[in-house]
Protein backbone atom coordinates (compact mmCIF):
# COMPACT_ATOMS: atom_id res chain seq x y z
CA UNK A 1 0.00 0.00 0.00
CA UNK A 2 2.53 2.07 0.76
CA UNK A 3 4.18 4.34 -1.78
CA UNK A 4 7.82 6.98 -2.58
CA UNK A 5 6.52 9.96 -3.95
CA UNK A 6 7.47 12.52 -1.57
CA UNK A 7 9.44 10.10 0.55
CA UNK A 8 11.41 8.85 -2.11
CA UNK A 9 14.52 9.85 -0.68
CA UNK A 10 14.21 9.08 3.02
CA UNK A 11 15.61 6.33 3.85
CA UNK A 12 18.82 6.96 1.55
CA UNK A 13 22.32 7.76 4.04
CA UNK A 14 22.30 11.47 4.45
CA UNK A 15 19.93 12.17 1.94
CA UNK A 16 19.80 15.71 3.74
CA UNK A 17 23.53 16.74 2.16
CA UNK A 18 23.02 18.40 -0.82
CA UNK A 19 25.99 16.19 -2.85
CA UNK A 20 23.22 13.08 -2.09
CA UNK A 21 19.87 14.91 -2.72
CA UNK A 22 21.45 15.71 -6.02
CA UNK A 23 22.75 12.63 -6.90
CA UNK A 24 18.90 11.58 -6.31
CA UNK A 25 17.57 13.93 -9.00
CA UNK A 26 17.50 17.55 -6.34
CA UNK A 27 16.88 20.49 -8.09
CA UNK A 28 16.28 18.77 -11.09
CA UNK A 29 12.86 20.85 -11.84
CA UNK A 30 14.47 24.00 -12.04
CA UNK A 31 15.76 23.59 -15.79
CA UNK A 32 11.91 22.61 -17.04
CA UNK A 33 10.44 25.59 -14.00
CA UNK A 34 12.08 28.27 -15.54
CA UNK A 35 11.15 27.39 -18.88
CA UNK A 36 7.82 27.62 -17.93
CA UNK A 37 5.56 30.41 -17.51
CA UNK A 38 5.24 31.72 -13.80
CA UNK A 39 1.01 31.57 -15.07
CA UNK A 40 1.44 28.09 -16.34
CA UNK A 41 3.16 26.55 -12.88
CA UNK A 42 0.08 28.20 -11.29
CA UNK A 43 -2.41 26.16 -13.79
CA UNK A 44 -0.20 22.88 -13.38
CA UNK A 45 -0.61 22.96 -9.58
CA UNK A 46 -4.45 23.80 -9.97
CA UNK A 47 -4.97 21.03 -11.99
CA UNK A 48 -2.83 18.42 -10.05
CA UNK A 49 -5.87 18.83 -7.21
CA UNK A 50 -2.64 18.96 -4.50
CA UNK A 51 -4.85 20.30 -1.60
CA UNK A 52 -3.16 22.01 1.26
CA UNK A 53 -1.65 19.69 3.56
CA UNK A 54 -1.88 21.83 7.27
CA UNK A 55 -5.30 20.78 7.86
CA UNK A 56 -7.74 22.92 6.07
CA UNK A 57 -7.46 21.02 2.54
CA UNK A 58 -7.63 24.03 0.55
CA UNK A 59 -6.29 24.13 -3.12
CA UNK A 60 -3.28 25.10 -3.52
CA UNK A 61 -3.58 26.77 -6.90
CA UNK A 62 -6.09 28.38 -5.86
CA UNK A 63 -4.91 30.09 -2.96
CA UNK A 64 -1.83 31.48 -5.09
CA UNK A 65 -4.43 32.70 -7.87
CA UNK A 66 -5.94 35.08 -5.23
CA UNK A 67 -3.21 37.34 -5.13
CA UNK A 68 -3.78 40.60 -6.47
CA UNK A 69 -2.06 41.68 -9.34
CA UNK A 70 0.67 44.95 -9.29
CA UNK A 71 0.57 46.10 -6.23
CA UNK A 72 3.27 47.71 -6.06
CA UNK A 73 3.99 45.56 -2.78
CA UNK A 74 6.56 43.01 -2.05
CA UNK A 75 5.06 39.10 -2.05
CA UNK A 76 5.91 37.29 1.18
CA UNK A 77 5.56 33.07 1.39
CA UNK A 78 5.68 31.96 4.71
CA UNK A 79 6.02 27.99 5.03
CA UNK A 80 4.52 26.24 8.13
CA UNK A 81 6.07 24.11 9.79
CA UNK A 82 4.94 24.44 12.95
CA UNK A 83 3.65 20.92 13.15
CA UNK A 84 2.18 21.31 16.59
CA UNK A 85 -1.41 19.74 16.32
CA UNK A 86 -1.35 16.35 18.45
CA UNK A 87 -0.90 14.03 16.68
CA UNK A 88 0.82 15.09 13.81
CA UNK A 89 4.73 14.34 12.73
CA UNK A 90 5.01 14.02 9.13
CA UNK A 91 6.54 17.66 8.20
CA UNK A 92 9.34 16.80 10.51
CA UNK A 93 10.13 13.61 8.44
CA UNK A 94 10.95 15.81 5.56
CA UNK A 95 12.53 18.78 7.16
CA UNK A 96 15.23 16.62 8.44
CA UNK A 97 15.41 13.60 5.27
CA UNK A 98 14.53 15.70 2.20
CA UNK A 99 14.92 19.44 3.04
CA UNK A 100 16.33 20.09 -0.46
CA UNK A 101 12.90 18.43 -1.74
CA UNK A 102 11.34 21.40 0.60
CA UNK A 103 13.54 24.10 -1.03
CA UNK A 104 13.05 23.55 -4.24
CA UNK A 105 9.49 23.28 -3.69
CA UNK A 106 9.99 26.91 -1.97
CA UNK A 107 11.64 27.59 -5.46
CA UNK A 108 8.73 26.43 -7.31
CA UNK A 109 6.14 28.24 -5.40
CA UNK A 110 7.77 31.28 -5.11
CA UNK A 111 8.48 31.64 -8.72
CA UNK A 112 4.74 30.58 -9.70
CA UNK A 113 3.60 33.87 -7.09
CA UNK A 114 6.37 36.10 -7.55
CA UNK A 115 7.94 36.21 -4.47
CA UNK A 116 11.30 37.08 -3.58
CA UNK A 117 11.71 36.63 -0.04
CA UNK A 118 10.59 33.19 2.38
CA UNK A 119 10.45 32.95 5.91
CA UNK A 120 9.67 29.17 7.17
CA UNK A 121 8.38 29.17 10.81
CA UNK A 122 9.59 25.84 12.65
CA UNK A 123 8.01 25.21 15.87
CA UNK A 124 11.29 25.73 18.68
CA UNK A 125 11.24 22.33 19.68
CA UNK A 126 12.48 21.44 16.74
CA UNK A 127 15.81 22.20 17.39
CA UNK A 128 18.40 19.08 15.91
CA UNK A 129 16.02 19.52 13.01
CA UNK A 130 16.08 23.58 12.52
CA UNK A 131 19.84 22.59 12.33
CA UNK A 132 19.30 20.13 9.61
CA UNK A 133 17.06 22.45 7.93
CA UNK A 134 19.48 26.03 8.42
CA UNK A 135 22.64 23.46 7.25
CA UNK A 136 20.63 22.48 4.08
CA UNK A 137 19.55 25.86 2.82
CA UNK A 138 22.97 27.16 4.05
CA UNK A 139 24.29 24.37 1.06
CA UNK A 140 21.91 25.70 -1.15
CA UNK A 141 22.82 29.26 -0.86
CA UNK A 142 26.43 28.29 -1.80
CA UNK A 143 25.29 26.10 -4.68
CA UNK A 144 23.81 29.06 -5.39
CA UNK A 145 20.08 27.50 -5.40
CA UNK A 146 19.67 30.41 -3.20
CA UNK A 147 20.53 34.00 -3.52
CA UNK A 148 20.54 36.92 -5.77
CA UNK A 149 19.95 34.29 -9.35
CA UNK A 150 18.56 30.58 -8.76
CA UNK A 151 20.37 28.66 -10.52
CA UNK A 152 21.86 31.14 -12.37
CA UNK A 153 18.54 32.86 -13.09
CA UNK A 154 17.75 36.09 -13.22
CA UNK A 155 15.21 35.56 -10.12
CA UNK A 156 16.53 36.47 -6.54
CA UNK A 157 14.89 34.51 -3.42
CA UNK A 158 15.85 34.94 0.00
CA UNK A 159 15.00 31.74 2.46
CA UNK A 160 15.20 32.98 6.19
CA UNK A 161 13.92 30.27 9.16
CA UNK A 162 11.93 31.78 11.90
CA UNK A 163 12.23 29.92 15.03
CA UNK A 164 8.47 29.65 17.31
CA UNK A 165 9.00 29.19 20.88
CA UNK A 166 6.04 27.12 22.25
CA UNK A 167 2.76 28.14 21.20
CA UNK A 168 0.30 25.88 19.06
CA UNK A 169 -1.74 28.89 17.96
CA UNK A 170 1.05 29.65 15.95
CA UNK A 171 0.74 27.43 13.57
CA UNK A 172 -3.01 29.49 12.85
CA UNK A 173 -1.80 31.23 9.77
CA UNK A 174 -2.21 35.03 10.81
CA UNK A 175 -0.96 33.99 14.71
CA UNK A 176 2.12 32.73 12.61
CA UNK A 177 2.45 36.10 10.53
CA UNK A 178 2.41 38.08 13.87
CA UNK A 179 4.99 35.88 15.03
CA UNK A 180 7.49 36.78 12.60
CA UNK A 181 6.37 40.45 13.37
CA UNK A 182 7.84 40.42 16.71
CA UNK A 183 4.34 39.77 18.17
CA UNK A 184 2.36 37.21 20.85
CA UNK A 185 0.88 35.27 18.67
CA UNK A 186 -2.74 36.25 18.46
CA UNK A 187 -4.64 35.52 15.39
CA UNK A 188 -5.73 38.65 13.31
CA UNK A 189 -9.52 38.83 12.12
CA UNK A 190 -10.36 37.75 8.28
CA UNK A 191 -10.74 39.44 5.94
CA UNK A 192 -8.47 40.89 4.56
CA UNK A 193 -6.96 37.21 3.82
CA UNK A 194 -3.30 37.02 4.02
CA UNK A 195 -2.88 36.72 0.38
CA UNK A 196 -3.96 39.96 0.33
CA UNK A 197 -3.00 41.46 3.49
CA UNK A 198 -0.86 39.44 5.01
CA UNK A 199 2.83 40.25 6.91
CA UNK A 200 4.31 43.66 7.03
CA UNK A 201 0.98 44.43 5.60
CA UNK A 202 1.85 42.89 2.21
CA UNK A 203 0.14 39.79 -0.24
CA UNK A 204 1.45 36.79 1.75
CA UNK A 205 0.98 33.26 1.01
CA UNK A 206 0.93 30.70 3.35
CA UNK A 207 1.33 27.11 2.80
CA UNK A 208 2.15 23.93 4.71
CA UNK A 209 5.58 22.46 4.65
CA UNK A 210 4.12 19.19 2.83
CA UNK A 211 2.08 21.03 0.09
CA UNK A 212 5.33 23.19 -0.52
CA UNK A 213 7.23 19.50 -0.78
CA UNK A 214 4.91 18.13 -2.88
CA UNK A 215 5.42 21.17 -6.01
CA UNK A 216 8.68 19.12 -6.95
CA UNK A 217 6.90 15.87 -8.24
CA UNK A 218 3.90 17.66 -9.57
CA UNK A 219 6.43 20.06 -11.69
CA UNK A 220 8.58 17.69 -12.86
CA UNK A 221 6.14 14.75 -13.53
CA UNK A 222 3.55 16.60 -14.26
CA UNK A 223 -0.20 16.90 -12.79
CA UNK A 224 -1.67 13.97 -14.48
CA UNK A 225 1.37 11.66 -12.53
CA UNK A 226 -0.34 13.44 -9.23
CA UNK A 227 -3.47 12.61 -9.78
CA UNK A 228 -2.86 8.90 -11.03
CA UNK A 229 -3.17 8.39 -7.04
CA UNK A 230 -5.52 9.26 -4.62
CA UNK A 231 -9.23 9.74 -5.63
CA UNK A 232 -10.98 12.48 -8.01
CA UNK A 233 -11.52 14.73 -5.39
CA UNK A 234 -8.41 14.08 -3.09
CA UNK A 235 -5.46 13.65 -5.61
CA UNK A 236 -1.72 11.96 -4.54
CA UNK A 237 -0.26 11.15 -1.75
CA UNK A 238 -0.25 12.17 2.21
CA UNK A 239 2.17 11.30 4.63
CA UNK A 240 0.42 9.98 7.40
CA UNK A 241 1.65 9.56 10.82
CA UNK A 242 -0.14 6.62 13.06
CA UNK A 243 0.15 6.62 16.68
CA UNK A 244 -1.81 5.08 19.56
CA UNK A 245 -2.83 2.15 20.09
CA UNK A 246 -1.19 0.02 17.12
CA UNK A 247 1.63 -2.60 16.94
CA UNK A 248 3.86 -0.42 14.43
CA UNK A 249 2.92 3.54 14.97
CA UNK A 250 5.06 5.41 12.75
CA UNK A 251 5.20 7.87 9.61
CA UNK A 252 3.66 6.04 6.15
CA UNK A 253 3.03 7.50 2.80
CA UNK A 254 0.11 6.46 1.38
CA UNK A 255 -2.29 7.23 -1.42
CA UNK A 256 -5.37 8.90 -0.61
CA UNK A 257 -8.13 6.73 -0.46
CA UNK A 258 -7.30 3.48 1.31
CA UNK A 259 -9.68 1.91 3.28
CA UNK A 260 -9.03 3.22 7.58
CA UNK A 261 -9.25 -0.42 8.74
CA UNK A 262 -6.73 -1.63 5.69
CA UNK A 263 -4.31 0.58 6.54
CA UNK A 264 -4.32 0.11 10.40
CA UNK A 265 -4.20 -3.37 9.69
CA UNK A 266 -2.28 -4.28 6.60
CA UNK A 267 0.29 -1.17 7.15
CA UNK A 268 0.25 -0.13 11.22
CA UNK A 269 0.35 -3.84 12.18
CA UNK A 270 -3.26 -3.70 13.84
CA UNK A 271 -4.80 -2.92 17.07
CA UNK A 272 -1.90 -3.70 19.62
CA UNK A 273 -1.58 -6.25 22.00
CA UNK A 274 -4.64 -8.06 20.15
CA UNK A 275 -7.31 -5.71 22.16
CA UNK A 276 -10.75 -4.51 19.45
CA UNK A 277 -10.64 -1.19 18.24
CA UNK A 278 -12.58 1.33 20.09
CA UNK A 279 -12.32 4.20 17.74
CA UNK A 280 -9.78 6.28 15.48
CA UNK A 281 -9.00 10.14 15.58
CA UNK A 282 -9.04 10.35 11.50
CA UNK A 283 -6.14 13.58 11.10
CA UNK A 284 -5.24 14.91 14.27
CA UNK A 285 -6.77 15.62 17.72
CA UNK A 286 -9.38 18.66 16.50
CA UNK A 287 -10.91 16.35 13.85
CA UNK A 288 -14.24 14.46 15.16
CA UNK A 289 -13.75 10.60 16.66
CA UNK A 290 -15.00 8.13 14.36
CA UNK A 291 -16.21 4.79 16.27
CA UNK A 292 -14.75 1.45 15.22
CA UNK A 293 -18.22 0.84 13.36
CA UNK A 294 -18.08 4.34 11.57
CA UNK A 295 -14.08 2.93 10.81
CA UNK A 296 -15.46 0.60 8.94
CA UNK A 297 -16.47 2.26 6.20
CA UNK A 298 -14.38 5.36 5.90
CA UNK A 299 -11.19 5.62 3.90
CA UNK A 300 -8.73 7.96 4.48
CA UNK A 301 -9.32 11.07 1.87
CA UNK A 302 -11.52 14.23 2.16
CA UNK A 303 -14.87 13.47 0.92
CA UNK A 304 -15.16 10.26 3.45
CA UNK A 305 -14.17 12.09 5.87
CA UNK A 306 -16.68 14.90 5.66
CA UNK A 307 -19.43 12.03 4.59
CA UNK A 308 -18.27 10.83 8.15
CA UNK A 309 -18.87 13.90 10.11
CA UNK A 310 -15.46 14.67 10.08
CA UNK A 311 -12.56 16.01 8.67
CA UNK A 312 -9.24 14.13 6.56
CA UNK A 313 -7.02 17.29 8.47
CA UNK A 314 -3.19 16.72 9.14
CA UNK A 315 -2.97 13.14 8.39
CA UNK A 316 -2.48 12.35 12.05
CA UNK A 317 -4.19 8.94 12.68
CA UNK A 318 -5.10 8.12 16.12
CA UNK A 319 -5.68 4.41 17.26
CA UNK A 320 -7.58 3.91 20.56
CA UNK A 321 -8.09 0.69 22.01
CA UNK A 322 -10.83 -0.88 23.99
CA UNK A 323 -9.37 0.14 27.27
CA UNK A 324 -9.42 3.67 26.76
CA UNK A 325 -11.03 5.99 29.04
CA UNK A 326 -13.02 8.56 26.84
CA UNK A 327 -13.66 10.75 29.68
CA UNK A 328 -10.23 10.75 30.52
CA UNK A 329 -9.24 11.44 27.17
CA UNK A 330 -11.07 14.29 26.38
CA UNK A 331 -9.95 15.90 29.86
CA UNK A 332 -6.36 15.60 28.13
CA UNK A 333 -7.84 17.44 25.28
CA UNK A 334 -9.57 20.48 26.69
CA UNK A 335 -6.26 20.58 28.56
CA UNK A 336 -4.41 21.06 25.61
CA UNK A 337 -6.34 23.74 23.97
CA UNK A 338 -7.16 25.22 27.25
CA UNK A 339 -3.69 25.85 27.57
CA UNK A 340 -2.84 26.87 24.19
CA UNK A 341 -5.61 29.37 24.09
CA UNK A 342 -3.92 32.55 22.97
CA UNK A 343 -6.02 34.34 25.25
CA UNK A 344 -7.72 37.12 23.00
CA UNK A 345 -11.31 35.67 22.78
CA UNK A 346 -13.29 35.09 25.93
CA UNK A 347 -15.12 31.98 25.07
CA UNK A 348 -11.89 30.69 24.19
CA UNK A 349 -9.70 31.73 26.95
CA UNK A 350 -12.77 31.10 28.98
CA UNK A 351 -15.42 28.57 27.91
CA UNK A 352 -12.12 25.77 27.41
CA UNK A 353 -11.39 26.60 31.27
CA UNK A 354 -15.07 25.73 31.96
CA UNK A 355 -15.03 22.91 30.28
CA UNK A 356 -12.07 21.82 31.44
CA UNK A 357 -13.31 21.98 35.14
CA UNK A 358 -17.14 20.02 34.19
CA UNK A 359 -14.50 17.88 32.84
CA UNK A 360 -12.44 17.24 35.97
CA UNK A 361 -15.16 17.17 37.98
CA UNK A 362 -17.18 14.54 36.32
CA UNK A 363 -13.75 12.40 36.29
CA UNK A 364 -13.60 12.83 39.90
CA UNK A 365 -17.16 11.51 40.78
CA UNK A 366 -18.72 14.63 41.42
CA UNK A 367 -20.87 15.11 38.09
CA UNK A 368 -24.42 15.04 37.04
CA UNK A 369 -25.97 14.03 33.98
CA UNK A 370 -26.64 18.20 33.49
CA UNK A 371 -22.93 18.49 33.19
CA UNK A 372 -22.91 16.18 30.20
CA UNK A 373 -25.70 18.71 28.87
CA UNK A 374 -24.06 22.02 30.16
CA UNK A 375 -20.40 20.37 28.43
CA UNK A 376 -22.88 20.03 25.04
CA UNK A 377 -24.10 23.42 25.53
CA UNK A 378 -20.55 25.70 26.00
CA UNK A 379 -19.52 23.76 22.71
CA UNK A 380 -22.44 25.58 20.98
CA UNK A 381 -21.68 28.48 23.16
CA UNK A 382 -18.06 28.42 22.06
CA UNK A 383 -17.55 27.45 18.46
CA UNK A 384 -17.45 29.50 15.63
CA UNK A 385 -17.61 33.04 18.46
CA UNK A 386 -13.98 33.21 18.52
CA UNK A 387 -11.11 35.30 15.96
CA UNK A 388 -9.77 31.60 14.97
CA UNK A 389 -10.81 28.04 15.32
CA UNK A 390 -8.86 27.17 17.81
CA UNK A 391 -11.61 27.03 20.00
CA UNK A 392 -13.80 24.71 17.16
CA UNK A 393 -10.80 22.39 17.09
CA UNK A 394 -11.54 21.72 20.64
CA UNK A 395 -15.04 21.57 20.80
CA UNK A 396 -15.33 19.76 17.21
CA UNK A 397 -13.82 16.61 18.92
CA UNK A 398 -15.24 16.74 22.42
CA UNK A 399 -19.07 17.00 20.93
CA UNK A 400 -18.58 13.90 18.80
CA UNK A 401 -17.11 11.75 22.31
CA UNK A 402 -19.51 13.31 24.01
CA UNK A 403 -22.51 12.19 21.37
CA UNK A 404 -20.79 8.93 20.53
CA UNK A 405 -19.32 7.60 23.90
CA UNK A 406 -22.00 9.42 26.28
CA UNK A 407 -22.22 6.00 27.99
CA UNK A 408 -19.13 6.64 29.64
CA UNK A 409 -20.14 10.04 31.14
CA UNK A 410 -22.62 8.52 32.44
CA UNK A 411 -20.64 5.74 34.09
CA UNK A 412 -18.68 8.19 36.09
CA UNK A 413 -21.95 9.85 37.06
CA UNK A 414 -23.84 6.52 38.02
CA UNK A 415 -21.07 5.13 39.44
CA UNK A 416 -18.37 7.84 40.26
CA UNK A 417 -15.42 5.45 38.35
CA UNK A 418 -14.79 4.75 34.68
CA UNK A 419 -17.11 2.44 32.84
CA UNK A 420 -13.86 -0.37 32.80
CA UNK A 421 -13.56 0.28 36.36
CA UNK A 422 -17.12 0.21 37.13
CA UNK A 423 -17.39 -2.93 35.35
CA UNK A 424 -20.06 -1.96 32.66
CA UNK A 425 -20.05 -3.68 29.55
CA UNK A 426 -19.38 -0.82 26.77
CA UNK B 1 5.04 25.74 33.73
CA UNK B 2 5.26 28.95 36.10
CA UNK B 3 4.32 32.57 37.04
CA UNK B 4 5.42 34.35 34.09
CA UNK B 5 4.66 37.53 34.89
CA UNK B 6 7.55 38.18 36.89
CA UNK B 7 11.15 38.92 35.80
CA UNK B 8 14.50 38.60 37.78
CA UNK B 9 16.94 40.67 37.80
CA UNK B 10 20.81 39.21 38.10
CA UNK B 11 22.12 42.70 38.94
CA UNK B 12 24.70 42.43 36.26
CA UNK B 13 24.52 44.29 32.68
CA UNK B 14 23.61 41.94 29.92
CA UNK B 15 24.83 41.75 26.53
CA UNK B 16 25.36 39.24 23.53
CA UNK B 17 28.81 37.95 22.83
CA UNK B 18 30.40 38.10 19.89
CA UNK B 19 29.01 34.77 18.31
CA UNK B 20 25.56 36.06 19.20
CA UNK B 21 26.26 39.98 18.02
CA UNK B 22 27.11 38.60 14.91
CA UNK B 23 24.15 36.12 14.35
CA UNK B 24 22.17 38.81 15.27
CA UNK B 25 23.46 41.37 12.91
CA UNK B 26 23.16 38.41 10.25
CA UNK B 27 19.48 38.09 11.11
CA UNK B 28 18.40 41.77 11.19
CA UNK B 29 19.37 42.01 7.88
CA UNK B 30 16.15 39.51 6.67
CA UNK B 31 13.69 40.97 7.73
CA UNK B 32 12.22 44.35 6.67
CA UNK B 33 11.47 45.72 10.48
CA UNK B 34 13.62 45.28 13.62
CA UNK B 35 10.62 44.03 15.74
CA UNK B 36 10.84 40.92 13.73
CA UNK B 37 14.20 40.36 15.79
CA UNK B 38 12.32 40.07 19.09
CA UNK B 39 11.92 36.03 18.86
CA UNK B 40 15.42 35.60 17.48
CA UNK B 41 17.12 37.53 20.10
CA UNK B 42 15.39 36.24 22.91
CA UNK B 43 16.35 32.93 21.46
CA UNK B 44 20.21 33.98 21.24
CA UNK B 45 19.80 35.17 24.83
CA UNK B 46 18.43 31.85 25.49
CA UNK B 47 21.23 30.03 24.03
CA UNK B 48 23.79 32.24 25.69
CA UNK B 49 22.69 32.48 29.10
CA UNK B 50 20.18 29.76 29.26
CA UNK B 51 17.61 31.81 30.18
CA UNK B 52 16.03 35.35 29.73
CA UNK B 53 16.91 38.33 32.92
CA UNK B 54 15.50 41.57 33.23
CA UNK B 55 18.50 43.07 32.22
CA UNK B 56 18.72 41.16 29.11
CA UNK B 57 15.02 41.94 28.23
CA UNK B 58 16.22 45.61 28.62
CA UNK B 59 19.33 45.07 26.06
CA UNK B 60 16.99 43.45 23.22
CA UNK B 61 14.56 45.84 23.76
CA UNK B 62 17.61 48.64 23.27
CA UNK B 63 19.24 47.07 20.77
CA UNK B 64 16.38 46.60 18.69
CA UNK B 65 15.26 50.13 19.36
CA UNK B 66 11.76 49.13 20.60
CA UNK B 67 9.46 49.47 23.70
CA UNK B 68 10.89 46.76 26.45
CA UNK B 69 6.77 45.69 27.15
CA UNK B 70 6.70 44.26 23.40
CA UNK B 71 10.29 42.01 24.11
CA UNK B 72 8.35 41.57 27.76
CA UNK B 73 5.14 40.80 26.01
CA UNK B 74 6.66 38.20 23.66
CA UNK B 75 9.32 36.63 26.35
CA UNK B 76 5.73 36.00 28.46
CA UNK B 77 4.04 34.61 25.88
CA UNK B 78 5.91 31.86 24.39
CA UNK B 79 6.27 28.95 26.58
CA UNK B 80 10.02 27.83 25.66
CA UNK B 81 11.18 31.30 27.16
CA UNK B 82 12.77 30.72 30.83
CA UNK B 83 12.08 33.30 32.91
CA UNK B 84 13.99 32.12 35.62
CA UNK B 85 17.17 29.42 35.32
CA UNK B 86 16.28 25.69 34.90
CA UNK B 87 17.95 22.72 36.12
CA UNK B 88 21.71 21.67 34.61
CA UNK B 89 19.54 19.33 32.79
CA UNK B 90 15.82 20.69 31.43
CA UNK B 91 13.63 17.59 31.27
CA UNK B 92 10.43 18.01 29.36
CA UNK B 93 7.85 15.27 28.74
CA UNK B 94 5.07 14.86 26.52
CA UNK B 95 1.82 15.06 28.00
CA UNK B 96 -0.93 15.17 25.03
CA UNK B 97 -2.56 12.69 23.02
CA UNK B 98 -0.58 9.85 21.83
CA UNK B 99 1.90 10.16 25.06
CA UNK B 100 -0.53 9.64 27.27
CA UNK B 101 -2.15 6.68 25.49
CA UNK B 102 1.60 4.86 25.69
CA UNK B 103 1.92 5.89 29.23
CA UNK B 104 3.66 8.81 29.86
CA UNK B 105 2.29 8.92 33.38
CA UNK B 106 5.46 6.14 34.15
CA UNK B 107 7.78 8.41 33.27
CA UNK B 108 6.36 11.59 35.72
CA UNK B 109 6.05 9.12 38.56
CA UNK B 110 9.45 7.33 38.32
CA UNK B 111 11.05 11.22 38.12
CA UNK B 112 8.76 12.32 40.70
CA UNK B 113 10.29 9.37 42.64
CA UNK B 114 13.86 8.57 41.25
CA UNK B 115 15.21 12.81 41.17
CA UNK B 116 11.95 14.37 43.73
CA UNK B 117 10.83 16.20 41.19
CA UNK B 118 7.34 17.44 40.19
CA UNK B 119 6.53 18.89 36.90
CA UNK B 120 7.07 22.72 37.20
CA UNK B 121 9.43 21.89 39.64
CA UNK B 122 13.69 22.74 40.10
CA UNK B 123 15.81 19.95 41.98
CA UNK B 124 17.30 21.31 45.22
CA UNK B 125 20.72 20.72 43.66
CA UNK B 126 19.56 22.81 41.06
CA UNK B 127 20.56 19.34 38.62
CA UNK B 128 16.96 18.69 37.35
CA UNK B 129 13.90 20.87 36.34
CA UNK B 130 11.03 19.06 34.91
CA UNK B 131 8.35 20.58 32.65
CA UNK B 132 5.01 18.54 31.31
CA UNK B 133 4.60 20.21 27.84
CA UNK B 134 2.01 19.63 24.95
CA UNK B 135 2.51 17.39 21.61
CA UNK B 136 6.15 17.40 20.51
CA UNK B 137 5.75 16.19 16.73
CA UNK B 138 7.22 12.64 17.55
CA UNK B 139 4.09 10.87 18.57
CA UNK B 140 4.58 7.64 16.08
CA UNK B 141 7.45 7.03 18.97
CA UNK B 142 5.54 8.08 21.51
CA UNK B 143 6.06 8.05 24.69
CA UNK B 144 8.84 11.60 23.62
CA UNK B 145 11.32 13.28 26.48
CA UNK B 146 13.33 15.62 25.52
CA UNK B 147 16.24 16.46 27.92
CA UNK B 148 18.55 20.25 27.19
CA UNK B 149 16.42 19.66 23.60
CA UNK B 150 17.49 16.68 22.49
CA UNK B 151 14.64 14.03 21.58
CA UNK B 152 14.67 10.76 23.35
CA UNK B 153 12.32 8.73 21.48
CA UNK B 154 9.79 5.33 22.57
CA UNK B 155 10.90 6.38 26.15
CA UNK B 156 9.59 4.49 29.58
CA UNK B 157 11.13 3.41 33.05
CA UNK B 158 13.54 1.40 32.14
CA UNK B 159 15.50 3.58 29.62
CA UNK B 160 14.57 6.55 31.80
CA UNK B 161 16.96 5.33 33.94
CA UNK B 162 19.36 4.93 31.73
CA UNK B 163 19.16 8.15 30.18
CA UNK B 164 19.61 9.52 34.00
CA UNK B 165 22.62 7.10 34.28
CA UNK B 166 24.38 8.75 31.44
CA UNK B 167 24.12 12.62 32.55
CA UNK B 168 27.36 13.28 34.33
C1 LIG C 1 -5.07 26.50 15.87
C2 LIG C 1 -4.52 26.15 14.52
C3 LIG C 1 -3.30 25.52 14.43
C4 LIG C 1 -2.76 25.20 13.18
N1 LIG C 1 -1.55 24.56 13.14
C5 LIG C 1 -1.00 24.30 11.92
C6 LIG C 1 0.29 23.70 11.83
O1 LIG C 1 0.92 23.38 12.85
N2 LIG C 1 0.81 23.47 10.61
C7 LIG C 1 0.14 23.81 9.46
O2 LIG C 1 0.65 23.60 8.37
N3 LIG C 1 -1.09 24.36 9.52
C8 LIG C 1 -1.66 24.62 10.71
N4 LIG C 1 -2.90 25.23 10.75
C9 LIG C 1 -3.56 25.59 9.48
C10 LIG C 1 -3.06 26.94 8.97
O3 LIG C 1 -3.84 27.97 9.54
C11 LIG C 1 -3.16 27.07 7.45
O4 LIG C 1 -4.44 26.69 7.05
C12 LIG C 1 -2.18 26.22 6.69
O5 LIG C 1 -0.87 26.42 7.14
C13 LIG C 1 -2.23 26.59 5.22
O6 LIG C 1 -1.36 25.78 4.47
P1 LIG C 1 -1.91 24.70 3.44
O7 LIG C 1 -2.99 25.37 2.64
O8 LIG C 1 -0.75 24.33 2.63
O9 LIG C 1 -2.45 23.58 4.24
C14 LIG C 1 -3.47 25.52 11.99
C15 LIG C 1 -4.71 26.15 12.11
C16 LIG C 1 -5.24 26.45 13.35
C17 LIG C 1 -6.58 27.13 13.41
S1 LIG D 1 1.58 13.47 21.67
FE1 LIG D 1 3.57 13.38 22.51
S2 LIG D 1 4.78 13.83 20.80
FE2 LIG D 1 2.80 14.09 20.01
Amino acid sequence: MEVKILSAKFDIENSHKLEVAKEHGAYATLEKLFAMEPADVIEEVKKSGLRGRGGAGFPAGVKWSFLPKDTGKPVYLAVNSDESEPATFKDRYILVRDPHMLIEGIIICCYAIGCHDTYIYIRGEYTSQVRILQQAIDEAYEAGYLGDTVAGRDFKLEVTVHRGAGAYVCGEETALLESIEGKKGQPRSKPPFPAVVGLYDCPTIINNVQSIASLPFIIDQGAEAYTAYGTEKSAGTHLFGISGHVEKPGMYELPLGLPVLDVLDKVAGGVWKGRKLKGVIPGGSSTPVLTAEEAKTATLDYESMAEHGTMFGSGGIVVLDDTVDIVALVKNLIDFYHHESCGQCTPCREGLGWMLKITKKILAGGGSSEDIDLLLELCDNIEMKTVCVLSAACTMPVRSYLNKFRHEFEAYVEKGASLQAAGIQG
Amino acid sequence: MSDRSQLIETGKPFKFDAERDAEFERLVKRYPTRESMILPALWLTQEQEGWVSAEAIAYIADRIGTYAAKVFEAATFYTMYHLKPMGQYHICVCRTLSCWLREKQNIIDFLAEEIGVRPGEISDDGRFSLEEVECLGHCGTAPVVQVNGEFHEEMNVEKMKTLLAGLE
